[in-house]
């Protein structure tokens, strides 16, 4: 489903962020990524959704070398993909409806199929009322509903959030979770940013550990309690 | 793979989406009024030059009037002689003091006043020529004679036109650079405004051309929206004047046409301005995203 190999990142001239990085996602998985503040998380994420490019090294994403996919190509395993950002990137004059509807009106669905799956996937993220809102108008936590539900509208393989409890509280932080472990056990891979270490003990997946630009794989019989611990601020 | 519509990504609510059409009217009004004024200057030279120069006058001094006549005569019987010479009028002393009226009141019919004879000739070929022939042949029996063939004044005037028809066209080719110059910086500024959009669309996989498509339609619209209007309110403008100084100038300007070209050249205006834009934003649009992976 994803893998890395020796995949080094820097911005720039700046110093390295990743460091010869490998890394192996089976499909269907549920990953945390975890790492304090600065480690590298975002980063790593955007190698993974394709919006930055690896200084050296090979990524493949379902089994396609994507540096030398055409850029067509990437477009396509992109569509595949769906990424709730850490700042949501919510288009501001769309409505909640728009917002959500766009991924699938970029893969030229039908406007009657796009209506049902956007009522259906507003209303599983408790929107339903808030359908023609401005997002604007929306609270912090209701945004992020709406940039979950358009990641999820295309129905992806591959789930990838930043961060993605960061600006909500717990009661609806943990609506979240369901949200997603529902995902995953419909066959959806997760990849999941946080520095929310709770968070990480109780939903009890496997920890991708970033630390000095190096990824740790660690399943979750091993213990993670002990590796995690130090990283709390 | 279809290319987006304005009804799945309206891009119309921001600031720029009434800036730009505005901008783009201004320099469509400037270049439709550089365009008209430079096409009226070159009419005016061209009548001038073909119409005027068919004619010269001759002029006789005053003179005791039973003497003028027999004079007026041998005048025109020379000056009727002359090859190209195609007709002589006459502008007896009654014409000539109806003429003056105005100015002198009862005493222009004083048969006393001293009048000089006016000789009006139409004439066909080279108009210099034709001059230096009539001056030879009344130099012997009317010494007093005075030939005048309007070149001077003509050429002057003539100079004087086409010096501000070239003008108007480079004004035009100057609002013409300006125009281009204005529509491609504020529609890349526009674009600017959009740049989270283009990243988040080629984030969520849309083709390159997918989303140049949609924001090209939208500079295009917002062009041609600003050309419209820039060309209505050129007409408005144009309307205004006429009607301000035709009862005016009908004497002094020849009636100003505008032909069938220029009338397709100022349609074309609004439809320059969309295609700039459209370029414009495409190439934008595209290079904004050759920079993303
Ligand atoms: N676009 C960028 N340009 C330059 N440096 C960046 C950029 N994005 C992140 N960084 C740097 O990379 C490092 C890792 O950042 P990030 O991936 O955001 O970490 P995390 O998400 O774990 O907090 C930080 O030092 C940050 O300053
Ligand atoms: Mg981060």
């Amino acid at each position: 489903m994803v893998r890395f190999e020796d995949v080094t990142l820097r911005y720039g001239q700046g110093p390295e962020i990743l460091t010869g990085l490998s890394l192996h996602l089976e499909p269907g998985s549920f990953h945390c990524l975890v790492g304090p503040s600065g480690a590298g998380k975002s980063s790593l994420l955007k190698l993974l959704y394709l919006e930055q490019r690896p200084s050296s090294g090979r990524i493949s994403l379902f089994g396609r070398d994507v540096i030398r996919l055409s850029r067509d190509a990437r477009a396509g395993l992109r569509r595949r993909i769906g990424v709730v950002f850490q700042d949501f990137r919510l288009i501001e004059h769309l409505s909640v409806y728009d917002n959500v509807a766009l991924p699938l009106r970029l893969a030229g669905e039908r406007e009657r199929e796009i209506r049902r799956k956007v009522e259906e996937l507003v209303a599983w993220v408790g929107l339903a009322a808030q359908l023609q809102a401005d997002p604007r108008t929306l609270s912090g936590g209701q945004q992020q509903r709406v940039a979950i539900a358009r990641a999820l509208v295309g129905r992806p393989n591959l789930l990838v959030a930043d961060e993605p409890t960061g600006s909500l509280d717990d009661r609806i932080g943990n609506r979240l979770m369901h949200l997603f472990q529902e995902l995953h056990r419909n066959g959806t891979t997760v990849v999941l940013a946080t520095h929310n270490l709770a968070l990480v003990e109780r939903l009890g997946h496997p920890v991708l550990r970033l630390h000095e630009g190096q990824v740790l794989q660690e399943n979750k019989d091993q213990g993670s309690h002990d590796l995690l611990q130090g990283e709390l601020p | 793979m279809r290319s987006l519509t304005r009804r799945d990504l309206p891009l119309s609510g921001d600031p720029s989406a009434r800036f730009l059409p505005l901008l783009i009217a201004f320099m469509i009004f400037l270049a439709a009024l550089a365009l008209v004024g430079a096409e009226a200057l070159r009419q005016t030279a061209e009548r001038w030059e073909s119409g005027l120069s068919g004619q010269m006058t001759v002029q006789l001094p005053a003179d005791a009037e039973e003497e003028a006549e027999a004079r007026t005569a041998t005048a025109v019987a020379l000056l009727q002689d002359i090859p190209g010479v195609t007709a002589v009028e006459v502008l007896d002393r009654q014409e000539a003091a109806a003429l003056l009226e105005p100015w002198l009141g009862s005493a222009a019919e004083d048969p006393q006043l001293p009048l000089p004879v006016l000789l009006t000739l139409t004439v066909e070929g080279q108009i210099a020529e034709i001059a230096a022939e009539a001056r030879a042949r009344l130099s012997d029996p009317l010494p007093a004679a005075q030939v005048d063939d309007h070149q001077e004044w003509i050429g002057g005037l003539l100079n004087l036109t086409r010096g501000l028809g070239a003008l108007a066209i480079f004004l035009l080719l100057l609002v013409s650079a300006a125009a281009v110059v204005t529509v491609v910086f504020v529609t890349r500024t526009g674009l600017a405004v959009h740049r989270p959009v283009i990243e988040l669309l080629h984030l969520m996989g849309a083709r390159d051309a997918q989303v140049a498509g949609r924001f090209q339609l939208h500079a295009m619209r917002q062009g041609l929206i600003g050309g419209l209007l820039g060309l209505a309110a050129a007409a408005a403008c144009y309307g205004l004047l006429d009607w301000t100084l035709a009862p005016t100038t009908i004497a002094l300007l020849p009636p100003f046409r505008i032909g069938p070209r220029l009338l397709l050249l100022l349609a074309l205006l609004p439809a320059i301005a969309g295609m700039i834009a459209l370029l414009t934003a495409r190439i934008t649009v595209l290079r904004t995203l050759a920079r993303m992976p």
